[in-house]
């Protein structure tokens, strides 16, 4: 028999526990759902099919949130101790093989759901056609370099690089394809035009994002990683690194621009005069 | 205020029986207590197992890592083997068939013939050693050394660790051969099963990694 | 106390003296756990302080303090902060006290054992374990001081040395000197964990009847064996490439501040990577496995019901482990590697999401129909719950590559391992503290003092944690000592001053606990009684503190299965593991 002291404290805490809970639940739910921390929204079309992957997840994961932590609050305040014996059961086979095997689909059946989109990223290459533009990190800066004209990219090589005579990447002159090689420390890319980056990093592993195209690229040193993309929407976004690469690596930021394919032109001429 | 369970079981349950253990050293409880067994010998094999279990997990990290490395790389130059690894690994092989000779002595009871194989065993692992460190001089003077390429980094990093292993092995057969028996949990016999199981562990060990080390030249 | 004249393992059964034998250089695995704890109390509250001055930066980049030179602190120092925080945490804490500390403690004992199998080999692995800790502490003093690449150390930014980065030359070197040595220590201690269960259980302790703490501590034990010879593996491969000219990790024409490296070519970050990974991803299950042991041990305890589903629990565990070797390349989506090993990746971190949920589900079938007592220990397994579902679902993000792209090396994953391993694993080790307590020193954790600091707590990081999601879905990166660099940055700062004064008071509660767990090991309320919580496995037949020899020289024989509570047809709700089946009580 248990005393008025304990069963009343019981039901108090029990009471504060599920109550905590469920505004937990109830907060974090409306915060996600009201998206008033959210991705920007995607410039790509890959972007848009990621996102409704996203909003597959969140379904999945939410609904199950939801329930184990509703479930939980329910179990602490219903089955608080006042008095009752507690039922005494091992377990029960039938409901183990049956939330084992929703669970397996459930989860699995996500994950195989996402192939698509993934292999949109890197099971495909980008198409012959792709714009290619050199992406090169370093502490802390990112260069871009586009081919020009002449479609070449021009030889580098390591002991010409000096950032403080304007060569970050080594361009080496003696090669007739760096004559037209534009370099610079911004992208532009033209709007609906495929893209193919060319990923590589000076020293250490950097990596390329840009929130918008839902897009993420390590920059491994001794490796040169594609990844290709198509983006529609003009405007200016941010690139982050999102590779730890020593103590600049909070600010080693760039700009991804997209243009329209007049806007682009214009842009390339402008560089390719500002390079000679 | 949520009052504190345990002060109020405390008072419900005074009295209350059934939990509390007979007095320590009684054998009058029937089948509820008995004298405490030793610890049996068979857990030192498990350890020893489990330590073999270790000691491949790391060797597979750097066989893997040397197989990889292999793949990538244009640099990759092929390290001759100095001769002098194929008469080592004869001296190890033996070094084992003198184990289990030194073993079957003990059993028999002849501890004279059983210290003499020991010696010899550990002579051997000693003589292999040795052999080892000559085998690196002769790498070093024909040019190789440890950073000089991937494929001699592997070389020395792997025979060092090997090297390593077995030295611990060359301790436990020293151990095996003056520690006092008779005060311990196991025969001297037992040590002597135990300390054999890993030394023909760092024999196969070693035809592993010179394996690996031919094929992958 | 008996004494046994059995011509051998005297230092079993004659209790040690002196301050040294009995204190310092004890071989009794009790004193061991303590020492394991000990250690792991005091790395968390260093790891805590360098959490609080990293916060401190993030929440107000530009404020000046008296204790940094010039008054503000500096990138390097915020990274190197963040550095030691991940190690010290992960190792110090998340690998000692669940395992080491508490398995130490009571694995013998929940198993009929006066000890562990190997007293001695004990004694090495915490002096062991301490010596690496004094190592990588060490790494602060250094000129340079602390490294700045992260507990995860990728080279080619922790191979090249001072010139990618201050920290990176002595203060790197020691830190991984320190981290080989504590591996050594780790496998010393699997050892003795796998072959203490498996060869020195008590008459009757069949593995059906092993507690489920003990499964976990099996199994982590196996994890920690087969891991750690790899890690010790990357670490010599590191340590020559810092010291010796290798170039296991580091690929040639590098370039770092315009000076060519010539001395390195051919080798691979993404090696690094692999190795550490394949030990990386066992360790995380190594933290939270000891966890769920407890909360499944309390939740049965105090509902006074047995554990729903025990059979499926310990195949959970199981697979848990298995699959944990099989996951690694989910921390390497974007590095690199093949994409179609990725994807193979993926649907095997999604499978491995299955035994979790399964035992989310059979915790809740324990306190379906329990008679649920709210003690503080009780309090923290229930939170323990909580978190880590709140903690395992955004792994369901992060499993997917797709998604993954976005999420990468961002908050998301941040708020994801502090829930699973900085909250639930710590709520693991809290719940077994105020339970295991009295029987380790007599006394109680005063419960009106755990109570504050356990609902502090439990909304301190919710709040600390929930919002990092959000940052992360807003794109903001891990790793950042600020966020200046740019708009979307600048945007969040308000989320990380919210965060930072969360932690402030959530850590400042942690104060509270220290002051319970010291005040009461001297004058907190006696246990005198052998088993306050009407528990039912063998710790709880011995007295508070336990005798040397834990069960006074005979060993227990076990009749029942670990959880045996509310039986049908018995008088008492509880039939302890021990008691004989002509002794119980009947209705």
């Amino acid at each position: 028999m248990l005393s008025r002291r304990t069963e009343r404290g019981s039901t108090a805490v029990a009471l504060a526990f599920a109550l905590f809970l469920v505004i937990m639940t109830l907060v974090t739910v409306y915060i996600f759902w009201a998206k008033i921390w959210w991705f920007p929204p995607a410039i790509t079309d890959l972007g848009h099919e990621i996102d409704a992957q996203y909003a597959r997840t969140f379904l999945i994961t939410g609904i199950v949130f939801v329930a184990a932590q509703l479930g939980l609050a329910y179990a602490i305040f219903k089955f608080r101790d006042h008095g009752q014996k507690a039922s005494y059961f091992e377990g029960n086979n039938t409901l183990e093989i049956i939330w084992t095997l929703a669970t397996v689909v459930l989860f699995v059946g996500l994950g195989l759901y996402a192939r698509n989109a993934w292999a949109e990223v890197h099971f495909i290459g980008a198409s012959p056609g792709a714009l290619q533009i050199e992406v090169t990190g370093q502490q802390f800066v990112w260069n871009f370099r586009y081919a020009g004209p002449d479609g070449k990219f021009g030889r580098e090589k390591p002991e010409l690089v000096s950032a403080s005579t304007g060569n970050p990447v080594g361009l080496d002159s003696t090669d007739p394809a760096s004559k037209d090689d534009i370099v610079s420390p911004v992208i532009a890319v033209p709007e609906g035009r495929e893209v193919e980056l060319i990923l590589r990093s000076q020293d250490v592993t950097h990596s390329f994002y840009v929130r918008e195209l839902r897009l993420k690229q390590d920059a491994v040193p001794g490796m040169e990683i594609h990844m290709h993309f198509t983006a529609t929407v003009p405007g200016e976004y941010e690139i982050a690194c999102a590779e730890l690469c020593g103590l600049g690596h909070y600010r080693m930021h760039s700009m991804l621009t997209v243009m329209n394919e007049a806007d682009f032109e214009k842009w390339e001429k402008d560089q390719e005069a500002a390079n000679q | 205020m949520p009052g504190t369970i345990v002060d109020d079981v405390e008072i419900i349950d005074a009295g209350h029986g059934g939990g509390t253990p007979p007095p320590a050293g009684g054998d009058d409880d029937g089948d509820s207590h008995r004298p405490r067994r030793p610890v049996p010998p068979r857990a030192y094999f498990t350890a020893l197992q489990l330590g073999l279990a270790a000691i491949v997990m790391f060797f597979m990290a750097l066989a893997s890592s040397y197989i990889v490395r292999k793949g990538l790389g244009l640099d990759w130059q092929s390290t001759p083997l100095p001769r002098v690894l194929w008469f080592n690994t004869a001296i190890l092989l033996a070094s084992s068939a003198t184990i289990v000779v030194a073993r079957k002595k003990l059993e028999g009871g002849e501890r004279e013939a059983f210290r003499s194989w020991w010696w010899v065993t550990t002579g051997l692992g000693l003589l292999f050693l040795t052999g080892q460190v000559i085998a690196w001089h002769q790498l070093a003077a024909s040019g190789m050394l440890l950073a000089t390429n991937p494929s001699s980094s592997f070389f020395y990093l792997l025979t060092a660790a090997h090297g390593a292993h077995l030295a611990g092995g060359i301790l436990a057969l020293f151990y095996v051969a003056f520690r006092p028996w008779s005060r311990s949990r196991i025969s001297q016999s037992t040590a002597a099963e135990l300390a054999s199981i890993y030394w023909h562990f760092m024999d196969g060990l070693w035809v592993f990694l010179l394996a690996l080390l031919t094929l992958g030249r | 106390m008996v004494t046994h004249e059995n011509g051998g393992g005297h230092e079993q059964h004659h209790p040690p003296s002196g301050f040294i034998r009995k204190y310092v250089f004890s071989i009794d695995h009790k004193v061991i756990g303590i020492q394991y704890l000990m250690l792991a109390l005091f790395s968390v509250f260093v790891g805590m302080a360098l959490s609080l001055l990293m916060r401190l930066h993030l929440g107000w980049p530009t404020a000046k303090f008296a204790f940094f030179h010039g008054g503000q602190m500096t990138p390097e120092q915020y990274l190197a902060l963040m550095t030691m925080h991940g190690t010290i945490m992960v190792f110090m804490v998340l690998t000692t006290a669940p395992q080491s500390g508490f398995g130490n403690y009571f694995l013998p004992i929940q198993i009929g054992a006066a000890d562990m199998a190997f007293p001695v080999l004990n004694m090495l692995s915490f002096w062991t374990t301490f010596v690496s800790l004094v190592v990588m502490i060490c790494a602060f003093f250094v000129s340079g001081g602390a490294p700045i690449g992260g507990w995860t150390s990728y080279p080619p930014l922790s191979a090249l040395g001072e010139i990618v980065g201050p920290g990176q030359g002595g203060g790197e070197t020691l830190w991984i000197v320190g981290l080989a040595i504590f591996c050594g220590a780790s496998l010393m201690g699997a050892l003795n964990f796998i072959t203490t269960l498996i060869d020195l259980r008590a008459k009757g302790m069949t593995l059906g009847r092993l507690p489920l703490t003990c499964w976990t501590w099996f199994v982590t034990a196996i994890l920690g064996l087969l891991a750690f010879g790899v890690l010790l593996a990357a670490c010599i491969l590191l340590l020559l490439d810092r010291l010796a000219g290798t170039s296991f990790f580091i690929p040639g024409g590098l370039v770092v501040t315009d000076q060519v490296i010539t001395w390195h070519k051919g080798g691979s970050p993404l090696l690094w990577q692999h190795l550490f990974w394949f030990f990386g991803h066992p360790e995380v299950y190594i933290a939270i496995l000891p966890g769920m042991g407890v909360a499944s041990h309390l939740l049965s305890t105090f509902s006074r019901k047995p554990v729903f589903g025990y059979r499926a629990m310990v195949a959970a565990v199981c697979g848990i482990g298995f699959l944990g070797f099989c996951v690694w390349g989910h921390h390497m989506f974007v590095s690199g590697m093949s994409p179609y090993s990725a994807f193979a990746f993926s649907i095997l971190t999604m499978t491995i999401g299955v035994p979790s949920a399964i035992k989310t589900f059979n915790w809740l079938g324990t306190l379906w129909g329990g008679k649920i007592q709210f003690n503080c220990a009780m309090l923290f397994a229930l939170g323990f719950v909580s978190l880590f579902v709140s903690g395992g679902l955004s792994g369901l993000f992060l499993a997917q590559p797709a998604l993954d792209l976005y999420l990468h090396d961002g908050y998301f994953v941040v708020a994801h391992f502090h829930l699973i391993m900085g909250v639930a694993a710590i709520f693991g080790m809290f719940a077994g503290l105020y339970f295991w307590f009295p029987k380790m020193f007599g006394r109680f954790l005063n419960e009106g003092i755990g109570k504050v600091h356990f609902w502090l707590t439990f909304i301190g990081v919710y709040t600390i944690f929930m919002p990092m999601h959000f940052l992360g879905l807003a794109g903001n990166p891990r790793r950042y000592s600020e966020m200046t660099a740019g708009p979307f940055l600048l945007a969040l700062q308000p989320v990380h001053v919210f965060i930072s004064i969360a932690a402030f008071i959530t850590i400042g509660a942690q104060l509270i606990f220290l002051f319970n767990f010291l005040w009461s090991l001297f004058a907190g309320k006696e246990a005198k009684e052998e088993n306050p919580w009407h528990a039912t496995t063998l710790e709880w037949s011995i007295p508070s503190p336990p005798p040397h020899d834990n069960f006074g020289g005979v060993e227990p024989v076990v009749y029942h299965g670990p959880y045996e509570f509310s039986v049908p047809g018995a008088a008492d709700d509880y039939i302890p593991q021990h008691l004989a089946p002509n002794l119980v009580r009947k209705a």
